[in-house]
């Protein structure tokens, strides 16, 4: 592996060093707890009854067979939620979005997409459970499916909500649409910037529906007590937002609403919908029982947040000098069943790595007969990347430009204005794209034939938000620390460094803990590539308040002002009398004796996030016979801003390649033309394995971020950026035919080849 | 799923007993890796599950350079490559026992539960097609013998008769100068179902130069593997030369009737049966001639 770009100047002691995972030892032993492994007293097994039909008016529903099946408790459907008993003055402007939530879990009048779940049933097994299902009878008016935004958006489309108007710029239209809404950003002077360009390219791309992939499915076990606290245990990326959308849905205090997040196989932004939890709770509110609920596989894709497919056009101005000059861009993004694409992420992202001076970004949210799409990872960046760097690339391939160069001709730096608005602090583009350019890599030659090479940038905001930390100080010298952010990527790790290294004390005396929503301040979720920087400073400023406390304590005991004592690396000191001494060690062991004991704690909402930039570099082999694309050689490279565990950076920026690849490659939900999922398994939904992939190299770079203590930026989510469009510009290039959608299969690339 | 019943018969003629006691509601089952992926998956039902890993017969591999080699129904695959014999002599076989699924599912999996899960794309079939085997049959009324190529009648469907279980698979030996291959076209590296799937073997004469025989058989191009007895033939006196090997392929091309589905689509399937004819030919000359 190459080695590391290390530009910010200050040293620590614990952060930036690769410590053991606390969850290490639980996790390869097989003893961690998820949400699966749940076992309460008098625990049933739920099952839910999904809709075999892509779009579906329901005309009734009989339960009664399978309410009368022997070892069945209890059966749901969309009557037992609280939006069946609130009208439409209740509810007010909130109508419709409650409306929306309500039907996301059960299906009222209408089925949206095949997996939509019409009723659930919870039984004293998941056999018999699995049995009642099958006795509910359905009866179904078929309706045409709208599966595409293409489909969607014309004028005599099947319409899946008839009372959905696009919010055009902010207005009301005044016919029903699948299109949610249209938006746009604009900047300087198009046709100006035109005019000014020397060349002009313009092109449009479709990619598929992908998911994001994570092993453990979705669980939900929920108990509801006779007093009305409800204790909901799942695989969430966010226990504090399930707690808000499983009280919003069942109309429930906040205040009785208890989450613990179990540990989490995987969730890259999928795993922040509550799809499990209100049903599951219903089921126990109704059998008085406590009631898991499990996704299988199919499940899980048929009915959870898949990234939306997506049609774009991109028509770029570029000077033979390599300007930019102009973008005008079209961006349509597949919501799924309801309103709500990362399209608005996707048309901030699509300009974001460079200096744009004239440029229109038009964004289209459509609503189509799929589940309903969630985040995935840099959500709606890839896909703009994949459709904007493409152009860039058979831009520098017609000008005879370097792609590296180009785009150092034109990359976002401190300064530059987003065509959305924000400006740029420190960032670390160029020096990405100066560590590609002097990457081994990219200096060396590829030769053979059917080989091509792609190069793409990449941008993520990364996020701020809300966390809360707690920190108390054992006798024995260590601290516990207690946070509200599922570990997915090694976070209790990279949590624990920054305590540690603000205390001045050993990693290992920082014991992290994740837990329930009634045990710590409100914690947004871990997702937004926020958790190392905003639940860190959050553990950084209940460390200083730790701090606080034994400099008041010290001077408590040695019977001195609180201003003569100081505290460096871990050791209290009398600022003029070198007798007073005492390690934080030291201390702590005195603590029951003179006061009691000590704990920091904090509620932080930063803003300080430091956007994240990638550039990667990608090899490929096509074989001509068949349109088969080999993975011959991969590097990515990155600014971490301070990478706190630079192993599990590295591991964030392998895995995002990995995504990518596949998104790239072979991943698309492939439905057959009543709009059923044909591929909803890990055997023909076509993931990479381990014998697909090379070792995929990894370089960061380290430009410190000025809106965090330790410099930290996100790293989560941008290296899925650049995969897309690098992938397919190196297909390119070695078939010598642009590929403008995705996935670049074997079967496509033969067709685009022939 | 509802329950079903469980037996482990120890001889053929208690398995053949199980099975007839349940008639078409009875299922055979060796690895397990497609029977219990379906009853769980709801694809299909059965009242009593028999599972015939403790008959000897079906668990034994035996060869005899004359009669050639005689696998047990419910052998795994690992146990095909492990052994001398067949990895001397059967290497086309070895290609296909070496690529179904994964290392995992080869340590369960039997060439025998391939041949009767009978899907269109069973990696297995095609190289025994190819090597021209017979599928040994025991039921009720006794026993018989069936051509590999005959056996199966449709997806998951084959001739088996309720009661009637898979004894073995006769391989014969193979003829002087010859050789043979499988290949399959997945969009990954394993873990995948074929988008196409060839098995060629190959007899030629004692210069190398000249085939005296041929056999091509095809994976998921049509409802059940194919044998494409013409472009094997077409091959038969020829010299061995690009023309001929073309020439087989264009008929093998001819004979896949494939459908479009999430795995490919027909144009792909029928250019790719072509693709992998012309190179499973050539690796089964080069073995006839010990080059590789």
């Amino acid at each position: 592996m190459a080695s590391n770009i290390v530009l910010s100047e200050v040293e620590y002691n614990v952060v930036g060093k690769r410590h053991l995972r606390p969850d290490g030892v639980d996790k390869v032993t097989g003893r961690a707890q998820y949400g699966a492994d749940v076992q309460l007293t008098g625990l049933l097994q739920g099952k839910v009854l999904r809709s075999p039909h892509a779009h579906a008016r329901i005309k009734s529903i009989d339960t009664s067979a399978a309410e009368a099946y022997p070892g069945v408790h209890a059966v749901v459907t969309a009557a037992d939620l609280s939006f069946a008993s609130l009208s439409r003055e209740q509810l007010g402007g909130d109508y419709q979005r409650v409306k929306f939530a309500s039907n996301h879990v059960l299906a009222s009048e209408k089925a949206l997409f095949k997996g939509h779940p019409i009723a659930a049933v919870a039984a004293e097994s998941q056999h018999v459970a699995e049995e009642a299902v099958k006795l509910i009878k359905v009866e179904y008016e078929v309706l045409p499916p709208a599966m595409t935004v293409r489909q969607a958006m014309e004028p005599n489309a099947s319409l899946l909500h008839e009372d959905l108007f696009t919010s055009e710029l902010g207005e009301l239209s005044d016919k029903p649409s699948n299109v949610a809404s249209h938006m746009a950003f604009e900047t300087g002077d198009l046709e100006q910037g035109v005019q000014q360009a020397d060349v002009v390219l313009e092109r449009e791309f479709e990619t598929a529906s992908v998911h994001q992939g994570y092993i453990e499915p979705h669980n939900s076990t929920a108990f509801w007590n006779t007093d009305g606290q409800l204790n909901i245990w799942c695989s969430t990326q966010g226990p504090f937002v399930v707690r808000t959308s499983v009280a919003d849905i069942l109309r429930h205090p906040v205040s009785r609403v208890k989450v613990t997040p179990m540990e989490i196989g995987g969730g890259f932004g999928g795993k922040i919908t509550a799809y499990l939890e209100p049903i599951a709770a219903l089921l126990s509110r109704k059998s008085g029982r406590p009631v898991k609920v499990l996704m299988s596989r199919t499940e899980v894709f048929e009915a959870s947040g898949p990234a939306p497919g997506t049609w774009m056009k991109v028509k770029l101005g570029v000077t033979n000098e390599g300007k930019i000059t102009a973008a005008d861009i079209f961006l349509a993004f597949e919501a799924g069943a309801f309103p709500g694409s990362p399209v608005m992420q996707g048309a901030a992202c699509a300009l974001a790595c460079y200096d744009v001076p004239n440029a229109r970004i038009n964004g289209y949210d459509v609503v189509v007969n799929k589940p309903k799409t969630a985040a995935y990872r840099a959500p709606g960046s890839p896909q703009a990347a994949f459709a904007v760097e493409s152009v860039i690339d058979e831009i520098c391939e017609q000008m005879g430009m370097d792609p590296v160069e180009f785009r150092l001709r034109n990359a976002s730096r401190e300064g530059v204005r987003r065509v959305e608005g924000p400006v740029f602090r420190r960032i670390g583009l160029v020096e990405c794209l100066e560590a590609v350019r002097n990457h081994d890599h990219y200096k060396a030659p590829l030769e053979g034939p059917n080989r091509g090479r792609g190069v793409a940038a990449g941008f993520w905001f990364n996020r701020g938000f809300q966390s809360a930390v707690n920190i108390s100080v054992n006798p024995d010298g260590t601290v516990n620390l207690i946070e509200g952010s599922v570990d997915i990527g090694g976070s209790r790790a990279s949590i624990a460094q920054q305590a540690a290294e603000t205390l001045g004390i050993a990693y290992e005396d920082v014991k992290p803990t994740v837990v329930d929503t009634d045990s710590i301040g409100y914690t947004m979720v871990t997702g937004g590539s926020r958790t190392t920087f905003a639940t860190g400073w959050a553990a950084i400023e209940a460390a200083e308040d730790v701090k606080t406390q034994m400099v008041e304590r010290a001077a408590r005991i040695w019977d001195t002002p609180i201003e003569d004592v100081q505290y460096i690396d871990g050791v209290l000191s009398h600022k003029s009398d070198p007798e007073l001494r005492m390690t934080f060690r030291e201390l702590a062991r005195q603590l029951l004796g003179t006061g009691g004991g000590i704990t920091g704690a904090s509620n932080v909402d930063p803003s300080g996030e430091g956007n994240g930039f990638g550039v990667h570099i990608v090899d490929v082999e096509v074989d001509p016979d068949t349109g088969k694309t080999t993975i011959l050689r991969y590097t990515a490279v990155q600014d971490a801003g301070k990478a706190i565990h630079p192993s599990y950076v590295e591991g964030q920026m392998q895995g995002g390649v990995v995504q990518g690849i596949g998104w790239a490659l072979n991943e698309e939900y492939f439905f057959n033309d009543q709009g059923q999922m044909m591929n909803s398994s890990f055997l023909d939904y076509r993931m990479p394995t381990a014998l697909d992939l090379p070792m995929i190299d990894t370089v960061i770079v380290e430009v410190a971020n000025p809106g965090h203590p330790y410099g930290v930026r996100g790293v989560g989510e941008v290296p899925i950026v650049p995969p897309l469009a690098a992938i397919g510009s190196a297909i390119s290039h070695a078939v010598g035919q642009r590929i403008d959608r995705l996935p670049a299969n074997p079967g496509a690339v033969l067709e685009a080849m022939s | 799923m509802e329950a079903v019943e469980f037996t482990t018969p120890k001889t053929i003629d208690e398995a053949v007993q199980a099975m007839a006691s349940k008639g078409d509601r009875a299922r055979a089952l060796a690895g397990g890796t497609d029977l219990l992926v379906q009853l769980r998956g709801g694809r299909r039902s059965a009242d009593l599950v028999v599972d015939l890993k403790d008959v000897p017969e079906l668990n034994e591999i035996s060869y005899n350079a004359s009669s050639g080699l005689t696998i047990g129904a419910a052998t795994p695959c690992y146990r095909l490559y492990a052994d001398a014999n067949v990895a001397a002599n059967y290497p086309g076989l070895v290609d296909s026992a070496s690529l179904i699924g994964s290392i995992q599912i080869q340590g369960r999996a039997s060439l025998g539960g391939n041949l009767c899960n009978s899907a269109p794309s069973a990696d297995a079939i095609p190289p025994m097609i190819a090597l021209g085997s017979v599928a040994n049959v025991v039921g009720p009324n006794g026993s018989r013998q069936i051509p590999v190529e005959d056996f199966c009648t449709g997806p998951g469907r084959n001739v088996l008769e309720p009661g009637e279980i898979l004894v073995s698979i006769n391989v014969p030996a193979p003829p002087a100068n010859s050789g043979a291959s499988y290949l399959r076209f997945i969009p990954r590296n394993e873990m995948d179902i074929a988008v196409a799937g060839v098995g060629s073997a190959v007899v030629l004469d004692g210069s190398g130069q000249n085939f005296v025989s041929a056999r091509i058989s095809l994976a998921s191009v049509a409802p059940t593997p194919v044998f494409c007895k013409a472009a094997g033939d077409s091959l038969a006196g020829k010299a061995v030369s690009d023309e001929a090997i073309e020439e087989a392929a264009r008929l093998a091309m001819e004979d896949a009737k494939p459908i479009t589905d999430m795995r490919g689509t027909i144009r792909q399937r029928i250019h790719l049966v072509g693709v992998l004819t012309r190179r499973t030919l050539n690796i089964a000359i080069q073995r006839a001639r010990g080059e590789e």
